[in-house]
């Protein structure tokens, strides 16, 4: 009889995880609910590396030589287009999902940065339109708290037809957050389990929307720019009817793109990464002679400013943040580590964000959770690591010899794997190879 | 009076005129005369101005209305009075698609026969149809009153949260979540007070009462199969 331990083997189909899924699912008949985006691995912007100058080109001087980084928006039709320092924006997320709290630190980080944060399917609160210098108002299917004078009161509209981790899927906001000012917001019973539609109630089809964004600009005057969001998945198609449609703005969800509570299952597998989606959202601009008119705001796993970076130089005019913003308030902060043990998490997994437990404050309705969060130090967190992603996003511009972010173009990049290449359209390093494309390599 | 003619101004130009009156109100009644089916006439009111659009209307005529009473000659197209805050929008015949979509407060009136999903997401406007309306009709009605004096399509207040529906007609079918219920007293006082804003002379004792048997607000597996 052998006295060693026997070395038991995990299947790769009926993984330990898989099989926790399945005893979960029988137990409670119901699918998992979390926040946050996709978590498997998907080909994304650590696959490309950026190329810095040598011999054919010549860099900037890194703290000499001006990198510029502002960016305007809603240039096509609106008559006050937004003009931002810096070309990295705060995502949609709703105070409902949020804090109050945490929804004024989002506004006061992006004042302080120049740039712009987005309210979500709940309405805009008080707290974010007084902290928010310049503010986007969703325009969602579910319409919750949507009213005309707070259309007057936002910068610019988004129409939002989806979201990366989930698109086709419409809000969802259980009930343990449905407090008595959120539910008052939305016009819903306290404590209900809030599960939004995924269509507009009032238009069907790319003719419709030129409709409803004709009446929005008439609502208005013509003043805001109207942006429409899609969630990655036909991009090359999405794109072309949005602007057809009448967009000033494109917002491009990739799927890992966070969302406040959706089906694990959903989040995981309906939608594309954000590194495809980049370059048929931009293809499909450039056929419609529209790449820099209608401008292209990225999100979808924007972590650093090399992402940025690389976002741009595959031809977006701009990212968005929502689950890196919501990590620079102290979510997932190791400081709340004891505390999310024995929620059942640890920092750095804490994904139950449609419980409302949240230790950090953030993702929570809790009144005694939410006055953790100190909103003025949440958003000099927040502004700080903005000014980083910026900062991390002009060195690397500057050694590709770039003067300005948005001087960033895809001769800058090239590819680690062969999947990555084929994706982003850009060739495999070491070679002029781009797969799905004509030329030889060597 | 004054008289905007749509035949040789735009609705650009009509819009601009009806929102100049937030910033001074120099104006209370407005004639639109013909319309010819344009979209986005009247949208976006934010004073007790009188309108009256002088033939049909298309998509979202008086959408986001506030304040304004506005009446209309004729049939109007997807999504009228959507989203409406409070006021008053009176259709002479009838409407398409999303009647009242969203609307917060304010009455509309439809004389004719209203499309489907009359009244989705409804959230606190008073609907009174005197027609027929169409399927899906109130899906994911939040507040408010819908009030049909003809019969209704399939799946009437479908996934419902607190609207409250009268029909004098035939129903054709209810949608998940949607029960018939007693008609209370102050069910009759309310309705009677609704017919009366809305100009109907009907009998409140001729309606059935319809509401949301609140069985969905929760996720409970014995109901999957109602999603």
């Amino acid at each position: 009889m052998s006295t060693h331990e026997p070395i038991l083997r995990e299947s790769a189909t009926f993984d330990r995880l898989t099989i926790q899924e399945i005893q979960r699912a029988a137990e409670t008949g119901i699918y998992d609910i979390r926040g946050g985006g996709t978590k498997r691995r998907v080909p994304h912007f650590d696959d490309l590396l950026l190329l810095g100058s040598s011999m054919s080109r010549y860099p900037l001087e890194g703290y000499r030589e001006k990198c510029g980084t502002d960016v305007w928006l809603g240039t096509r039709f609106a008559k006050k287009p937004l003009h931002l320092k810096i070309p990295v924006t705060i995502a949609g997320m709703s105070f409902g999902s949020l804090s109050a709290q945490a929804k004024e630190a989002l506004g006061r980080g992006a004042t302080i940065a120049g740039t712009s944060t987005t309210t979500g399917d709940g309405g805009m609160t008080p707290e974010e339109r007084g902290q928010s210098q310049t503010l986007v108002y969703q325009y969602l299917p579910s319409r919750y708290g949507m009213n005309p004078d707070d259309i007057r009161k936002a910068d610019a509209i988004e129409v939002v037809l989806g979201q990366g981790a989930k698109p086709g899927g419409g809000g969802m906001l259980l009930g343990m957050k449905v407090t008595e000012r959120v539910a008052g917001m939305r016009t819903l019973p306290i404590g209900v389990d809030q599960r939004s539609a995924s269509r507009h109630p009032d238009w069907t089809g790319p003719d419709d929307l030129a409709i409803k964004i004709a009446e929005l600009r008439e609502i208005t005057d013509w003043e805001k720019p109207i942006y429409v969001k899609i969630g990655a998945t036909r991009t090359y198609y999405d794109v072309k009817l949005a602007v057809k449609a009448g967009a000033d703005v494109i917002v491009l969800d990739g799927m890992q793109g966070g969302t406040a509570a959706t089906q694990e299952v959903f989040i995981e597998h309906v939608g594309i990464p954000t590194l495809p989606a980049i370059p048929q959202a931009v293809q499909a601009l450039q056929e419609m002679d529209m790449h820099r008119k209608v401008q292209l705001i990225v999100s979808g796993g924007v972590r650093t400013g090399a992402d940025v970076a690389k976002a741009m130089a595959l031809g977006a005019d701009a990212v968005s943040i929502g689950t890196a913003a919501l990590i620079a308030l102290g979510d997932n902060h190791p400081n709340l580590d004891a505390e999310l043990r024995k929620i059942g998490s640890a920092a750095g997994f804490y994904d139950d964000w449609h419980e409302g437990k949240d230790p950090a404050g953030i993702t929570t309705q809790d009144p005694e959770l939410s006055k953790r969060l100190d909103p003025v130090l949440a958003g000099r967190r927040l502004a700080n690591y903005l000014s980083v992603l910026v900062l991390e996003a002009q060195t690397m511009a500057r050694a590709c010899g770039k003067s300005h972010l948005n001087n960033l173009d895809p001769d800058d990049l090239v590819a680690l794997t062969v999947e990555a290449a084929a994706m982003a359209r850009v060739p495999l390093a070491g070679t002029k190879w781009i797969p799905g494309q004509n030329g030889s390599g060597y | 009076m004054k008289t905007i003619d749509l035949s040789t101004a735009s609705v650009r130009e009509l819009n601009q005129a009806l929102h100049e009156q937030h910033k001074q109100l120099t104006e209370r009644d407005w004639v639109i005369a013909h319309p010819a089916g344009k979209h986005n006439i009247a949208v976006g009111i934010d004073e007790p101005l009188k309108i009256d659009i002088q033939g049909h209307a298309g998509y979202y005529c008086a959408g986001m209305n506030k304040k304004a009473d506005v009446v209309v000659h004729g049939n109007v197209g997807v999504g009228v009075a959507e989203n409406m805050m409070s006021g008053s929008v009176l259709v002479k015949g009838n409407a398409s698609q999303s009647a009242g979509a969203t609307g917060h407060g304010g009455l509309l009136v439809i004389e004719g026969d209203a499309g489907a999903r009359c009244g989705i997401s409804m959230k606190g406007i008073d609907i009174v149809v005197k027609g027929n309306i169409g399927h899906m009709s109130a899906f994911l009605g939040q507040a408010g009153r819908l009030v049909v004096l003809g019969d209704t399509g399939e799946n009437l207040g479908d996934s419902l949260y607190e609207v409250h529906i009268y029909v004098k007609g035939k129903v054709k079918s209810l949608g998940s979540d949607c029960i018939e219920k007693e008609m209370r007293p102050e069910h009759l006082s309310e309705l009677a007070e609704l017919l009366q804003k809305a100009g109907v002379d009907e009998d409140p004792k001729a309606f059935r009462r319809y509401g949301s048997a609140r069985n969905l607000y929760n996720f409970h597996v014995d109901n999957a199969a109602a999603y």
